[in-house]
């Protein structure tokens, strides 16, 4: 089972591949929206990578309630779980 | 046992997520026998590559924008890097800008309006005309349209560029049906894809159609349209073009 921070590390990383933002940024507190600028389409293919990645489901439904990047982390750990 | 698409060849255009009306027809149509190419355009291509993984056989994925008239003069060409020929090709593509939709009607502008004819309507032409150097031996094109013989809510300029959609299906099932080339379209019920979730407002109609469609209606299934769609790609409607099969769990055919 993957730590918080290998989490946190590997979205960072798909974060970087689909919007082009540099990884350091990707902090648990920042929201995708306001501090990343990372747009709904982006947002889909970040939710699909994770999806492959972490080998998770995350439902349409459940993607407007990940605004931060912790939201996401915690999510991916409580699925995992 | 062989599937009804068993040999045959078809393209699907406009696939971006799992969720997509197009993923579920690629996939019903792979199940059935198909060799299939999907298509999608822009940034949401990445997204396409990535999804295609999720299909029974990964497909190839072609880019395609049914706007730029460059793309469509290569298609053929980028067809045939994969195919010797086409029995099929679906079209699941629409568009409209924002200031079109969601209750702007009377004040939506003529150019937003036509960019939404462009992607929506006038592209079934476009696409059949790219497509039709590789269907030498007739074929099959499906369309997806939303019942465009009423007004819905928040639907607005896009639902005036189903009703062209559903007569460009007519004209062209006039002059394609001597090359033995079938149109028709499949209208489906309301679906939460992502294309719906960028109608603000659509999802009124959500609760309205499970309780009045006689069979029952879930909007997170796409398998009985993509079935629909497969059954007009295959050879068992082979006297049917110029129609519209409703795929909605019969909620069109009731007043109340
Ligand atoms: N979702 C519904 O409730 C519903 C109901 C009836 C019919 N439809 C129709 O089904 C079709 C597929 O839509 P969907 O609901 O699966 O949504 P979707 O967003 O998954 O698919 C629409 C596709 O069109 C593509 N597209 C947009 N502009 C394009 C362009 N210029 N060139 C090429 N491709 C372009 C998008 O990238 C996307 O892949 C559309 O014609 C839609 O109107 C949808």
């Amino acid at each position: 089972m993957a730590t918080t921070e290998e989490i946190r590390t590997g979205l960072a990383e798909i974060v970087n591949e689909v919007a082009g933002i540099p990884t350091e940024d990707i902090q648990l507190d920042k929201s995708f929206t306001d501090d990343l600028d990372v747009d709904s389409l982006s947002m889909v293919e970040v939710v699909v990578a994770a999806e492959e990645k972490f080998s998770v489901k995350i439902p349409d439904d459940e993607v407007k309630n990940l605004k931060t990047v912790g939201d996401a982390v915690a999510y991916i750990e409580r699925s995992q779980g | 046992m062989g599937g009804i698409l068993e040999g045959k060849r078809i393209l699907v255009a406009g696939v971006t997520m799992d969720t997509s009306l197009g993923f579920a027809v690629a996939k019903v149509a792979q199940d059935q026998g198909a060799q299939v190419i999907i298509t999608n355009f822009g940034r949401a291509l990445s997204i396409t590559r990535r999804i295609a993984k999720r299909l029974p056989v990964e497909p190839a994925v072609i880019e395609l924008d049914v706007t730029n008239e460059e793309h469509l003069a290569g298609l053929a060409d980028s067809l045939r890097a994969h195919v010797d020929g086409l029995d099929g090709v679906v079209h699941s593509i629409a568009f409209a800008p924002q200031e079109a939709l969601g209750g702007n009607f009377l004040n939506t502008s003529y150019a937003d309006a036509a960019t939404a004819f462009h992607v929506s309507a006038y592209s079934l032409k476009g696409l059949a005309m790219a497509a039709l150097p590789l269907m030498k031996e007739g074929g099959s094109i499906v369309g997806l349209t939303f019942d465009a013989s009423v007004a819905w809510p928040a639907y607005d300029w896009m639902g005036v560029a189903k009703a062209g959609l559903e007569s460009c299906a007519r004209y062209l099932a006039r002059d394609l049906g001597p090359k033995g080339i079938r149109v028709n379209l499949v209208s489906a019920g309301y679906t939460k894809t992502i294309a719906a979730g960028g109608i603000p407002g659509i999802e009124r109609v959500e609760n309205v159609w499970s309780e009045r469609a006689p069979l029952g209606w879930n909007p997170t299934d796409s398998d009985a349209t993509g079935r629909a769609c497969v059954a007009l790609l295959s050879d068992f409607f082979p006297k049917t073009t110029g129609e519209i099969v409703h795929v909605d769990g019969g909620y069109h055919a009731m007043g109340a």
